[in-house]
């Protein structure tokens, strides 16, 4: 098997949207002030009548980009995601999400990936706050070239959309794959022992922890969930009809987040043994993204000891 | 008992004015109309017994002068392209605004008595994917200036030459929000953009010296380097209301401010520049009252 790449999602958001410029003039694109972090800088080099960098105020920054998308432009908002989700949440449900405007939101650093800027810039509720909005399509990819796919195809779509992405290089594995339409799970491994959930950073992660479960005798299937929402409860309810138990695996409070959204789906639809790997409604903290990982238990390890726990 | 027919809500004071070539009998008639507005309003909300009276008398001839004598619009055809737009920030002006559009012809005026009901594109604060001519959904306060400030550079990018006004009250500006949007205005300095503040120095609590202080507002903005009118004009005589687009013709290469003085409640003397009527219900006795002093004064303008 050749060696699997590592590519960054900020570093393929700022590649797509150059990409994407020359046949899109109405593709806006704004930030706060983040933007050689998020890599928007590119597009606002070479495409300066198109970036509005706002500065340090993501409330005006997603509030403006609402004005621009009432007006038909295809406006690009990007911020770190803690701070879009936090300090915009009124301007996302009151303009954007009420008014269904075709605004994409892109929440860099997300997760545990500002891993030493610690807590203050960890974002674990990001998901909570962006599912709870009506009409907000909530997507966390899972590699940098799945990002790409879908933000494309996200500009093509009515209504607001919001991507939680990574700021590390993160293993690209969507390539192995058949793409799937846009919000549909895709099933990159098929078991009939366990249903592994997983959305983001956490894919590869399941990936991993399945082949070497493979190895011990347990076929775990595996789910890359990355549209939280709308969530395709089918391919979900269809996996645990087979596998009978699931365990989400999530960059994020298992509160609010993935384990919630497939909690909510199975017991209304197929009660099943559950269990959740994610932040365990605590604050995180400073350290190697890795070992943070590790620590909250989002790790190979926790999931194969969750899986022969669940399976006994 | 409450006397409320919609359908007498089809008043001849609108009628003619779009097409009156005098200025002068212009203002007089956006003046009388407004009024009219007024007192529908009054009725409107006192029947309800809810809505709110304080913020919709304040702006009623600003957006009269804006809808009838300003605006390129089209009703016929609401999302035109080369529209101008107006947000209404301070959402709770709605009242007032659904008068003026249903009277500008974007829906039929009997829908009016639907205003605050179940199932109703009235909704309590303007909601743009119900009701046409709505160009943005307000009623959380301070977002319009953002808003604004994103359409006219969306008019930059698209390269149009539509107006973008944005109406905001005291609250608005008490928000952090606006403060933001003011930056980044004299920042990219869209043409054709104007913040426009219904200054009644009046807020839900109290008046607005006791609860945020705003002044020294004109030289606040000046300071944030936007281009402020230097005339403070009466937010309540459509002649000064005409003057101010005057001005706002000279100076449209940059962002503008225009800071008209009024007052909350205007119209009824007993409720002007009281906390109190900025959203109370309109009792029986204060609508009797109230209702006396709008009539006499629509008398007056119509005579």
């Amino acid at each position: 098997m050749s060696e699997i790449k590592q590519i960054s999602m900020r570093q393929s958001f700022g590649d797509k949207l150059l990409e994407l410029a020359p046949s899109m003039p109405e593709l806006v694109v704004l930030d706060a002030d983040v933007s050689s972090s998020t890599q928007t800088i590119h597009f606002g080099k070479k495409y300066p009548e198109r970036f509005f960098n706002v500065g340090v105020a993501e409330a005006n920054l997603v509030d403006i980009a609402g004005g621009m998308a009432a007006c038909g432009l295809r406006p690009v908002a990007s911020a770190f995601a803690i701070f879009i989700a936090l300090k915009a949440t009124d301007q996302i449900r009151n303009n954007i999400c009420y008014n269904n405007l075709p605004v994409v939101l892109v929440g860099g650093y997300a997760g545990l990936s500002d891993s030493f800027d610690g807590a203050s810039h960890q974002s674990i509720t990001d998901l909570a706050i962006m599912q709870s909005m009506p009409n907000m399509r909530v997507v966390a990819p899972a590699d940098a070239l799945e990002f790409s796919r879908l933000l494309e195809e996200s500009l093509k779509l009515d209504g607001p959309t919001y991507f939680r992405i990574c700021r590390n290089e993160t293993p690209v594995i969507s390539d192995q794959f058949d793409p799937v339409p846009f919000g549909k799970i895709q099933v990159l491994k098929e078991g009939v022992d366990i249903t592994l959930a997983a959305c983001g950073i956490t894919v590869p992660i399941a990936l991993e922890a399945a082949k070497q479960l493979e190895a011990k005798g347990i076929a775990a299937e595996v789910l890359n969930v990355s549209c939280l929402k709308p969530l395709d409860a089918e391919t979900i309810i269809q996996s645990v009809g087979k596998t009978g138990r699931v365990i989400t695996i999530e960059e994020h409070n298992v509160i609010g987040g993935l384990g919630s959204a497939v909690s909510e789906c199975l017991m209304q639809n197929h009660p099943v043994k559950m269990d959740m790997i994610g932040i365990q409604d605590t604050f995180t903290e400073t350290g190697p993204y890795d070992k943070l990982l590790e620590k909250h238990g989002i790790s190979v390890d926790n999931i194969i000891e969750k899986v022969n726990k669940s399976t006994i | 008992m409450i006397s409320f027919d919609p359908n007498k809500l089809i008043r001849e004071t609108s009628v003619g004015i779009l097409n009156e070539k005098n200025l002068s009998i212009k203002a007089e008639k956006i003046q009388c109309f407004a009024q009219q507005c007024r007192l529908d309003t009054f009725d409107m909300i006192h029947l309800r017994g809810n809505g709110h009276w304080g913020g919709s008398a304040s702006v009623a001839d600003i957006l009269a002068t804006f809808y009838f004598h300003v605006m390129n619009i089209d009703p016929a055809n609401p999302k035109w392209d080369d529209r101008d737009k107006l947000i209404l920030s301070k959402g709770h002006g709605a009242p007032m605004l659904y008068q003026i559009l249903a009277h500008r012809g974007y829906f039929d005026v009997k829908e009016l008595a639907t205003f605050r009901q179940l199932n109703s594109r009235l909704q309590g604060h303007p909601c743009m994917n119900k009701l046409p001519g709505i160009e943005m959904s307000t009623g959380a306060l301070g977002h319009g200036l953002s808003i604004g400030l994103g359409m006219a550079l969306a008019a930059r990018v698209q390269q149009k030459k539509n107006w973008t006004f944005v109406i905001v009250g005291d609250g608005c500006l008490n928000e952090g929000q606006s403060w933001e949007a003011i930056m980044a205005a004299a920042k990219f300095r869209p043409e054709r953009l104007v913040f426009m503040v219904d200054y009644n120095k009046v807020q839900l609590d109290g008046p607005s010296d006791e609860i945020m202080p705003l002044d020294p507002l004109p030289e606040k903005f000046k300071a944030f380097n936007l281009n402020v009118a230097d005339k403070v004009y009466d937010g309540h005589s459509v002649t000064e209301i005409m003057e101010s687009w005057e001005w706002m013709q000279k100076n449209q290469t940059a962002p503008m401010v225009v800071i008209y003085k009024t007052h909350k409640g205007k119209g009824v003397s007993f409720m002007e520049d009281q906390s109190k009527w900025h959203g109370a219900p309109i009792d029986q006795t204060s609508w009797t009252l109230g209702r006396e002093e709008l009539v006499s004064t629509l008398e007056k303008l119509k005579a």
